[in-house]
């Protein structure tokens, strides 16, 4: 039986403009704030091995071998250090492969550093940065992006589904209600459904950037950065810890096609189903158990697809929660708590790691005023790679 | 200020103006922004809004705050012809500022966009403002532009499709030195304005009222822990 694990430390930094400082300085600040949170700074070479979730930083930063920087720059060594690279769904994969470090019994204790640097570049290379992911010939050399393809996609479910463009503005307002309340988040301004959506101004104001997504359907270019600590909670190293752990209870994931367009239906996202089916049956839970859910939404559509595909609503029916207010804080089921992708912001590297923290801060019940969820016992993040083709799920539970 | 003969040669010769009309934007978090053109006896707050920024490196604030500096006090002091400045406000505090000026009938010189309120595009409002005065107001064929940071750049030249008349240069150069110079025409204005400019006019009497005494903005986000007064 595999060993259980448990997150003792959480370290996060606030997403945003970060392009003075470079990518492991970040990394190592949430490091230490994980350390901090886990009361083993002093005592750090409990670690048995690290794991960093990092996906541009040879080609945004000109920088590489990351894992041991970061060592390095936390005075860690001689710990194994590894880095993981999976797209945007490179952070949930390292919290992944420390579960597992755990779990085959080659570690106790593993650090989880995800973290990115976007905006040492503009916008259109950090959106070229992304494109990279896709199929080289039959995609990216045909000019799509991330945005264009969640344009292409939002399209389509508003036409099967008869989503409209104010279902897609609900839930900006939703997530940027949130973050105002998370001071880590990227954005913390609110906005309201009248301005970006109802008002005369909306269309200046909300400006179509790949039609029919707005300004307001998109997340922004973030740096950020974020830590998790890992115990094997049967081993006697856990009580060298100040907090108590949030079990992982599942974990899960799956891949799909490349190329978007091999897929019977564009619309149907295998991997996160799969993803999440997998990581249902390791907690032995069914969606209605779950709390709250973080779920990657770097465009609005994909918080509604996915909210859908891992049974939370019956696909093209999520939007009816959503317009009556099911997904907010104090709602049924609250979705991107944090403010998700959409308005925390979107580092990439750091973004899967960013969720659990998350996870983890709801189920301690340290979330700030106004954005904790209530009496929550199951959260579970997805950690969407790719476009679909990458996918990482992750349940955590208070114990 | 005295204008006594020597004054007066100082003085630049002024065309009067049409006066921007004001006019309300509601911004994303649901506050209403009043667009109005600035009153010269308003130049101590606008200055006092624009000298913290003075000190920001970042995203290009210092030069940008220095020139507008420059070009407010030479509006005030008569030492810019044609120049005007429009203004936004939330509640009355200054949320960004713009300065332009009018060459001649044919022609309008941009001169700066400083957004203090940052994350509500309240820039490019102010931006498409200045256009609107020019263009729709001022009757101008095109306008001059150069931008002095990457977001200017991204703003203007490339989301308005600006005219590149670089290659014109020196015959034709902007009024802010040999970076290159780009134009918006009457022809692309006409294509980007349904898309860049919006707000309503009139503007009520009650929230062009809160817009009347501008006040300088107590916190700057460019500037962390910076407080007035203190």
């Amino acid at each position: 039986m595999a060993a259980r694990v448990g997150i003792v430390g959480i370290g996060h930094i606030k997403f945003g403009n970060l392009s003075e400082y470079d990518l492991v300085d970040i990394m190592a600040y949430t490091a230490t704030d994980a350390l901090i949170d886990a009361g083993i700074l002093e005592d750090r070479r409990v670690i048995d091995q690290v794991f960093v979730a990092n996906m541009g930083g040879g080609i945004i930063n000109h920088q590489t071998g990351i894992a041991s920087a970061l060592v390095s720059r936390l005075d860690l060594e001689p710990t194994p250090a590894e880095l993981v690279e999976n797209g945007p769904a490179s952070g949930a994969s390292a919290v992944k492969l420390g579960w597992m470090a755990i779990a085959s019994g080659m570690a106790d204790v593993v650090m989880v550093v995800g973290g990115e640097t976007m905006r040492k570049v503009t916008g259109w290379l950090a959106t070229d940065f992304v494109a990279t992911l896709l199929h080289p010939e039959a995609e990216y050399n045909m000019g799509l992006t991330l945005p264009s393809f969640a344009g292409m996609f939002t399209r389509l479910y508003m036409e099967r589904y008869g989503i409209t463009e104010r279902d897609l503005a609900l839930v900006a307002v939703k997530d940027h209600e949130n973050a105002a309340k998370n001071k880590y988040a990227h954005v913390q301004e609110p906005c309201t459904i009248e301005a970006i959506h109802d008002s005369p101004d909306a269309h200046v104001i909300n400006n179509y950037v790949a039609e029919p997504l707005r300004i307001y359907s998109m997340c922004p270019v973030s740096d950020g950065a974020a830590t998790v600590i890992l115990v094997n909670m049967d081993s006697p190293k856990a009580a060298k810890f100040n907090k108590k752990p949030i079990r992982i209870a599942g974990i899960g994931s799956a891949t799909d096609t490349h190329c978007v367009h091999n897929r019977k239906d564009p619309l149907v996202l295998e991997a996160v189903r799969l993803s999440a089916e997998r990581a249902y049956a390791m907690a032995g839970v069914k969606p209605q158990d779950i709390s709250f859910a973080e779920l990657h939404d770097p465009f609005v559509i994909l918080e509604i697809a996915i909210s859908e595909e891992v049974g939370f609503f019956p696909r093209g029916k999520s939007v009816e929660a959503i317009r009556r207010g099911e997904t907010r804080i104090n709602g049924r089921l609250p979705i991107n708590t944090s403010g998700g992708l959409k308005a925390k912001g979107h580092p990439v590297g750091a973004t899967g790691v960013s969720q659990v923290v998350e996870l983890v801060r709801q189920l301690r019940g340290k979330a700030e005023q106004g954005r904790q969820v209530k009496d929550p016992h199951y959260g579970m993040a997805v950690n969407f790679g790719g476009f679909g083709n990458n996918v990482v799920t992750v349940i955590c539970a208070k114990e | 200020m005295a204008i006594d003969e020597l004054e007066k040669k100082l003085r630049p010769p002024e065309i009067h103006l049409k006066p921007y009309p004001p006019k309300m934007i509601k911004l994303a978090n649901g506050s209403i922004m009043v667009v109005r053109e600035a009153k010269r006896e308003e130049v101590g707050v606008l200055l006092g809004t624009v000298y913290p920024l003075l000190g920001v490196p970042k995203d290009f604030y210092d030069i940008v705050a220095a020139r507008m500096y420059a070009e407010i006090l030479g509006w005030f002091r008569y030492r810019v012809a044609n120049e005007f400045v429009i203004v936004g406000a939330i509640d009355g505090v200054i949320a960004g500022i713009v300065t332009s000026r009018h060459v001649d009938d044919k022609l309008g010189m941009s001169l700066h966009t400083l957004t203090v309120d940052r994350g509500l595009r309240i820039g490019a409002q102010l931006f498409a403002a200045k256009m609107e005065h020019h263009i729709d107001i001022l009757g101008e064929d095109e306008v001059w532009i150069v931008a002095e940071s990457p977001i200017g750049f991204k703003r203007w030249m490339i989301e308005y499709e600006l005219e590149d008349r670089s290659a014109g240069f020196p015959g034709i150069r902007h009024e802010l030195g040999g970076v290159p110079t780009y134009a918006l025409t009457r022809k692309l204005w006409e294509k980007h304005k349904p898309n860049k400019c919006t707000g309503t006019r009139p503007v009520p009497a009650d929230v062009l009222a809160k817009a009347d005494k501008l006040k300088m903005p107590n916190e700057y986000v460019q500037i962390p822990g910076f407080k007035r007064g203190k």
